[in-house]
């Protein structure tokens, strides 16, 4: 590698400073770089002259061209609420059973109620609507509380259980371990593995029957199908919410299961609830 | 070269020039910062703002201490696709009594600004204990251990008085009643209109579902109040900035 050899002038300007028998060259700047320091300078006093900058008494300056971040994103979802306004309003104003059958509003509940959906309730009902343990699967046609539109738009709009929401859905799952023995659950919890089909003993089934009778039917119903006015599950189909064995049956008899749902009325627009509302009917199990 | 002549005595004087250094530094720090503590608009008024309840202060606590702020963000960007996903972009308000803010930059994890409400208590018992049970792709670690700490409110006071002590505006009577709306506030048997007179508001639950009061009961008492006091019906942007 062979390097330029570097100019030096026969005899350099030194600034006259002189420590330990060192001088100090006087050259100038390189002119590139000068002359992009003068051009910051005049495009920084530009720059506060245009745009929000110096902090006074009340407030800072506001700059010629009135930017403002806020009026910003203000101006940006404007711009698609008013986009989607005609078909939102026509949303609103459609019956909720009508909406599955116009195109136009059908097309875009999916995708809107989709757009909902994976940024709500996911987390929850997992990505694709088929739930998790404690999370209701929504892709079947097993209902908690009724998969008619109008009830799934209940359920979004005020939610479950919740204590923010005073029209949420409600009801409570007694904790039998405090009024019933031991005995009495194990025979209860056999009775439901009979009912639903799977192994279990014949005789705590029995038994189990009459404490059914006594303590369960009133919600679940006689023949243990549930009760959807009260959210009470279906008991003999292998749909479980929280699990059909016997150790997980023994413990949501014992210590009973209270799931919430928030509500999503103060937090969604009408038309988003009923986009989500018509996504989720449109999943499988929609009645 | 008069004046390079004069500043040889600076540059020659190293306590002269770190005195002169720090004078530089003063003004331009005071022309930069000061005027963010009295401007009018730095910190919009808006309706429903309270300090934390004890037991959201714990849970505060158990969330710096946790570094949850490493993966979580607590401020919602006033840009359209946040705030669709998120809600209502973060006022200065809302993070008045936060000593330190946790609005971070750094989002291996979604915002948390406004996770209030979003979820149920035991949603988040759930995905704190195990996070891929409820949400199979995320990378978020266990926290479950939680559960089985529990706490007291020995050191309550001293807490709220140390925040009011840089501002926050904690009454004596809060720091006094200290102890008893910790307790209160994780008991749905309890008389709570104290506590709720003291922080309307406040979500009184079991929220971690089990007896006794544990770090996962504070921790979501105070992600279950994230976001969700300033009352937007009432607020009016202010578009200066």
């Amino acid at each position: 590698m062979s390097r330029k050899p570097v100019k030096v002038k026969a005899d350099p300007e030194t600034t006259g400073h002189v420590w330990d028998g060192i001088q100090e060259f006087n050259n100038p700047l390189p002119r590139w770089w000068l002359w992009a320091l003068y051009l910051t300078i005049i495009w920084g006093i530009g720059y506060v002259i245009a745009y929000p900058a110096w902090p006074l008494i009340s407030g800072a300056t506001p700059g010629l061209l009135g930017y403002s971040t806020r009026a910003n994103v203000a101006k940006e979802i404007q711009r698609f609420e008013d986009a989607n306004a005609p078909v939102e309003a026509k949303l609103v104003a459609a019956d909720l059973p009508a909406i599955a059958t116009d195109p136009e509003l059908a097309n875009f509940a999916k995708n809107a109620g989709g757009a909902v959906f994976r940024t709500r309730c996911a987390p929850c009902h997992g990505a694709g609507g088929a739930g998790a343990r404690g999370y209701p699967n929504l892709l079947d046609n097993d209902w908690l509380w009724g998969g008619t539109m109008e009830d799934i738009h209940q359920t979004v709009s005020h939610g479950i259980r919740n204590t923010t929401d005073p029209d949420a859905r409600y009801s409570q799952m007694p904790a039998f371990g405090e009024f019933l023995e031991p005995e009495e659950i194990d025979a209860v919890v056999n009775y439901v593995l009979a009912i639903s089909g799977q192994d279990h003993d014949a005789g705590l089934a029995e038994a189990g029957a009459v404490v059914f009778a006594d303590n369960c039917a009133a919600c679940h119903g006689e023949d243990g199908t549930g009760d959807r006015e009260q959210g009470a599950p279906n008991l003999t189909d292998a749909i479980w919410l929280y699990g059909g064995d016997p150790a997980t049956l023994t413990e949501t008899v014992t210590k009973a299961r209270f799931g919430v749902m928030p509500a999503w009325a103060g937090r969604l627009s009408e038309s988003d609830i009923r986009a989500v509302t018509a996504y989720v009917h449109g999943q499988g199990g929609g009645e | 070269m008069g004046i390079l002549d004069k500043h040889q005595v600076l540059e020659k004087n190293a306590s002269l020039l770190l005195a002169g250094s720090f004078l530089v530094v003063t003004i331009g720090g005071a022309v930069e910062i000061a005027p963010l503590f009295y401007l009018e608009n730095t910190i919009e008024k808006v309706e429903g703002m309270r300090p934390y309840t004890p037991l959201e202060l714990t849970g505060r606590d158990i969330y710096v201490r946790e570094g949850c702020y490493v993966c979580h963000s607590q401020m919602i960007r006033p840009m359209r696709d946040e705030v669709e996903r998120y809600g209502h972009y973060s006022l200065a308000a809302e993070s008045m009594y936060d000593h330190p803010f946790q609005w971070g930059s750094k989002r291996t994890g979604p915002d948390l600004a406004r996770v209030g409400g979003r979820y149920s208590d035991e949603w988040h018992v759930d995905h704190l204990t195990d996070p891929q049970s409820v949400v199979p792709v995320s990378v978020m670690p266990k926290y479950g251990f939680l559960a089985n700490r529990h706490i007291d409110a020995e050191h309550i006071g001293d807490r709220l008085s140390t925040d009011a002590l840089v501002g926050v505006p904690y009454t004596d009577d809060m720091i006094a009643q200290g102890a008893a709306d910790f307790a209160a506030q994780a008991d749905p048997d309890a008389d709570t209109d104290g506590l709720l007179e003291r922080y309307p508001g406040a979500v009184v639950s079991n929220f971690d579902g089990q007896p006794g009061i544990t770090e996962m009961d504070a921790l979501i008492a105070y992600l279950q109040v994230l976001g969700t006091l300033v009352d937007f019906s009432t607020f009016q942007p202010d578009a200066s900035r």
